[in-house]
């Protein structure tokens, strides 16, 4: 590990200032310190926000919930509120990396978490995305965990989080303290696609601090499933995942999110499928409806070509369940 | 950097580069070595120890963010004499062969145990419920951030089936 300044932020405001200046925020650590040990992350000053008063889940006055950034992962998948009204992301959380980890991990870390691309973490190896420019091995690579949905030729790279796939399915939203100030920016405009600037994971800005997490309101009378396909059963990450909250109106479908992780540089959400599946009932044509408009643009690279027909899978499989038996709330 | 860290009840002053991890504070500036480094990536759990009141893996945190914090290693739930009721139950039930993610396994079963106590649910529960039934399942998969290379897993399981059964 490199040698690092270590301060502590004393609000989120001077967090931001420290930030805004070049430091690195900490919180979790848990993947930032690895990626420090291995000096693919090598920052001059690390600012622990650690302990800013952001450890709160509360209720808005519109209905929703506020999920302070540093609410750990295991708090969040337990918070009684979540599981009864959010019920598939305290699943999408429990299907993440393991009790210790949940421990530690933050709801604003884990948004701001990095991909697990192989070569990502070689330093050895090029990588677009940590050596802008010095090219991408996963392209003809071992890619069995990347991208088929998205890519560019700079990078292939899958977003890593459970977490961040509930919540764009939520449609929640994430309150920033920034240089200007507060504000709040949509899951749906939070992350981006690797295009030629795939070292940019996210749309935040220089001096950014996530500071919470908003959940709308939550949908009445709705059905919860989040699935998970890895390649063991605990303590991985997703091959494929769909994060589904339907609202069924008798055998139709009235209403559904459904938003996909593994597949992409950032959770996948495609309002078309949604649009298509609205006022269906699932039979087999519209299952394969769906799935034939998921993954129409999807592209595999050799060693990642299972997911296409895994996803097309899977999708059917949660829409099956979300309109039966998922969890309700 | 100057770091207060009260660990199994005594506090500790630790004068420590920034870089040090919990794990290697305790390890190699503290003399406690009962915390075993694996992976020192988060991926084994024999660093796991219990930081007031939660397992974490002390191999993914840095030292000078513990000031004031209060930590629990193997050191801290019993010694050879005066052993705790899972160190008991993974020598009954010979829960190890060599031994090295022992005291990693035994801090995460017994902070585990208490999450269960709270009601917390598992990836492999039926519902998100607070009634949670200590299944081999449940206890398999709130116990997969622990290895065992010597794949003493179902008698790790029998231990902290036999612990957690006495306490429910």
């Amino acid at each position: 590990m490199k040698p690092f300044d270590y301060d502590r932020a004393k609000d989120a405001t001077s967090a931001s200032a420290a930030a805004a200046k070049g430091a690195t925020i900490i919180a979790g650590g848990t993947n930032l310190l690895d990626l420090m040990k291995l000096e693919v992350m090598a920052p001059d000053r690390l600012i622990d926000i650690t302990r800013l008063p952001l450890k709160e889940i509360t209720r808005t006055s519109d209905g929703g919930v506020r999920i302070g950034a540093l609410v750990s992962n295991s708090d969040l998948a337990a918070d009684p509120t979540i599981r009864t009204n959010y019920a598939v992301l305290s699943r999408a959380l429990l299907a993440g990396a393991s009790g210790q980890l949940r421990n530690k991990a933050t709801t604003g870390g884990n948004l701001c978490q990095r991909t697990r691309c192989y070569y990502f973490y070689d330093t050895d190896m090029p990588c677009n995305k940590r050596a802008p420019g010095s090219g991408c091995h996963a392209l003809e690579g071992f890619n069995r965990i990347h991208a088929i949905l998205g890519t560019s030729e700079a990078c292939i790279a899958t977003h890593p989080s459970d977490m961040a796939v509930a919540l764009r399915a939520l449609d929640a939203k994430i309150e920033i303290e920034g240089s200007g100030g507060s504000r709040t920016i949509g899951m749906e405009g939070f992350y981006r696609l690797p295009g030629d600037r795939p070292e940019l994971d996210n749309t935040l800005q220089s001096g950014d601090v996530i500071t919470a997490v908003m959940l709308p309101a939550p949908v009445t009378d709705a059905r919860h499933v989040y699935r998970k396909v890895r390649d063991r059963a605990s303590y991985a990450f997703a091959l494929v995942s769909v994060a589904a909250v339907a609202q069924m109106d008798g055998d139709k479908i009235k209403e559904i999110a459904l938003a996909f992780g593994g597949l992409a540089h950032m959770p996948w959400r495609d309002g078309a499928v949604e649009d298509l599946l609205r006022g269906e009932r699932l039979t087999p044509a519209v299952l394969d409806a769906a799935a034939d408009k998921l993954l129409a643009d999807a592209k595999s690279f050799g060693g990642n070509d299972f997911k296409i027909p895994l996803a097309r899978r899977t999708l059917k499989a949660v829409l099956r369940e979300a309109c039966t038996t998922g969890e309700r709330t | 950097m100057k770091t207060a860290l009260t660990i199994n009840g005594t506090t500790y002053q630790l004068e420590a580069d920034t870089r040090t991890t919990l794990l290697d504070a305790l390890r190699n500036h503290l003399g406690l070595t009962g915390s075993k480094k694996g992976c020192d990536h988060g991926q084994c759990g024999a660093c796991t120890v219990i930081v007031n009141g939660r397992r974490i893996n002390s191999c993914l945190t840095l030292a000078c963010m513990h000031d004031g914090d209060e930590i629990t290693t193997i050191e801290g739930l019993g010694q050879p004499d005066a052993m705790s009721a899972l160190q008991e139950a993974f020598v009954r039930h010979d829960g190890y062969q060599c031994g090295y993610c022992t005291p990693g396994q035994i801090c995460s079963a017994t902070a585990m145990l208490e999450e269960i106590k709270a009601g917390w649910p598992s990836n492999v529960s039926d519902d998100l419920g607070t009634d949670i039934r200590l299944t081999a399942a449940e206890i398999s998969e709130r116990m997969s951030g622990n290895l065992c290379r010597c794949a003493a897993y179902p008698n790790i399981v029998a231990a902290i089936a036999e612990v957690g059964g006495d306490k429910s």
